[in-house]
């Protein structure tokens, strides 16, 4: 088992963070996990993406050109990602902001008003923890949304004890949304 | 829960070197490396160490040279642009014998480049860098759990033979993530002090110790190079390490270390399974180059391909020693900051 997740958006959407929560959730099932930043001269504002890879076994590269899914927050990475979904993959898309059309016919599209789900969790900062939400779903044979939880607040508790109840109710709220429509 | 971590490659650095036995680091910060600086800063006080930040990277590294001279695990890190301000120092340790440890995170140069991660230090670091005859002992890792690995072995090598060692990162592997295991930690009291080190002469039997790479008289100086050399000599006969995954005598060699290595893996693997006759070479010591292996192992070759970022450098070293006009090299690079992709290497890979 081998999977993998671009994660793409603006600076500040918490785009990086999505990637390391899910690459540490992974760890703390003792399995392989790899997560790659873009990295450079980025500010608020800009765009900024990230790639995890888990795996039972070794992970090779983990640099990926095909992801298997692409979560996607805004238009600038919607014109980036969109095409390297490999086929047959899923793109999970920030319906709230993203007005850009799909364009291909050999992918799932996932629309998830994230930011508007957000905001009933209790900030709209959390359109990240809704689309982690939605991962958790698509990943849950390999864990729980208890478990994904339980790395959120390993990664955020310490540092902002506020945010846990927002960031769970985000993420149950996406969990429950994909749910419904996978 | 497991006892794995998910750990950044500039802070696995830096923990373990904590948990080799190091409590001396001296730094300035650079992009792609900054937070191995930034770790000791925050690690050292805990275990009674001593984190300086220094006032540029010649007096960091001049900092490391007075520490290691002292006979203590000490080490400094840096980006490309940094160690190339480091090379009077490092070429004065390698010439007065002083085992310091430097991390190298390489980014795209030449001059200032950019802030990705690049292999164009190879060079650098193999051919000495610094004036002198002289070389350092490189070690190459390309996942951050092998970082782990190297860097008591890395410390202790460079206390074996007296001389600087340099683990060469990326700025790939420096920002990256992986879950990690550590499982050693080597209390620095148990580390014995040499008897060259200028640690007060109290301690070496009233033993005056001196610590030069200066000498004036020519024939001394000759024969302190050729004892130098033999010194690398040895080296070279004993520390060359590399890996090696394939078939047992490829007709596609392909050579890669580092990042590139790790990039590489996947594609080797997945060739290997439709059956074709490939194999992956990876210096895990760029300096000493595991030659003896690579020419054993480029025999049966009839198509050696070498994969590196950068514009041309390890190539050089293939070619040297496995020099024969009848088979067919390939160079593919990506010097500058840009890195291969899966496929690319696929691609190349399937020729």
């Amino acid at each position: 088992m081998t999977k993998n997740v671009v994660i793409a958006g603006f600076g500040g959407q918490g785009v990086m963070l999505m990637g390391q929560i899910l690459a540490l959730a992974a760890t703390e099932k003792n399995l392989n996990a790899t997560w790659l930043p873009s990295y450079g001269p980025e500010q608020r504002g800009g765009t900024a993406n990230c790639t995890t890879v888990i795996s039972d076994e070794e992970i090779g590269s983990p640099v990926v050109d095909t992801p298997q899914i692409a979560v996607i927050m805004n238009n600038p990475s919607m014109e980036k990602f969109e095409k390297m979904v490999e086929p047959k993959g899923t793109v999970l898309l920030n319906s709230t902001l993203i007005t850009i059309e799909p364009k291909r016919s050999d992918v799932t599209y996932l629309r998830v008003p994230a930011n508007e789900l957000a905001e009933q969790s209790g900030s709209q900062k959390a359109a990240n923890m809704v689309m982690l939400g939605v991962m958790g779903w698509l990943w849950k044979d390999t864990f729980t949304i208890e478990e994904l939880e339980s790395a959120m607040v390993h990664k955020v508790g310490d540092k902002r004890p506020q945010l846990v109840e927002i960031n769970k109710k985000a993420i149950e709220l996406g969990y429950e949304f994909a749910k419904n429509i996978v | 829960m497991s006892d794995r971590i998910l750990m950044k490659g500039n802070e696995a650095v830096g923990e373990a070197a904590v948990r080799s036995g190091c409590r001396l680091y001296f730094g300035y910060p650079i992009t792609p490396a900054s937070e191995i600086a930034e770790y000791m800063a925050y690690r050292l006080p805990q275990v009674n160490g001593t984190f300086i930040q220094a006032e540029s990277e010649l007096a960091a590294s001049n900092m490391l040279y007075g520490a290691a001279a002292a006979g203590k695990y000490a080490m400094t890190a840096s980006s490309s642009p940094g160690i190339s301000l480091m090379q009077e120092a490092i070429s004065y340790m390698a010439g007065a014998e002083v085992p310091a440890l430097i991390v190298d995170a390489m980014r795209g140069g030449p001059g200032l480049g950019d802030i990705q991660a690049a292999q164009s230090d190879y060079f650098q670091l193999t051919k000495g860098g610094g004036h002198g005859d002289y070389h350092v002992i490189v070690f190459s890792p390309y996942t951050i759990q092998e970082v782990i690995n190297i860097m008591p072995l890395a410390f202790q090598t460079a206390f074996r033979y007296r001389n600087p060692v340099v683990v060469a990162v990326d700025g790939l592997i420096g920002q990256m993530m992986e879950a990690v295991e550590f499982n050693y930690f080597t209390d620095p009291e148990e580390i014995p002090l040499p008897d060259w080190s200028l640690s007060g002469k109290f301690r070496h039997g009233n033993k005056k110790n001196v610590n030069t790479s200066l000498e004036l008289d020519p024939d001394k100086l000759e024969a302190i190079n050729w004892r130098l050399q033999g010194k690398y000599h040895e080296i070279e006969e004993k520390e060359s390490r590399y890996d090696y995954v394939g078939v047992d005598n490829p007709e596609t060699l392909v050579v890669a270390y580092g990042t590139v290595a790790r990039l590489t893996i996947s594609a080797v693997k997945k060739v290997l399974g439709e059956g074709k006759s490939i194999g992956l070479f990876r210096p895990v010591t760029l300096w000493p180059f595991p030659k003896a292996a690579l020419a054993q192992k480029a025999k049966s070759a009839k198509r050696i391909v070498v994969l590196e970022m950068s514009a041309g450098q390890l190539i050089e070293d293939v070619k040297l020693y496995v020099y024969d006009p009848t088979k067919q090299y390939e160079f593919h690079g990506h010097p500058g900051g840009t890195t291969f992709t899966p496929s690319e290497i696929e691609q190349i890979l399937r020729g």
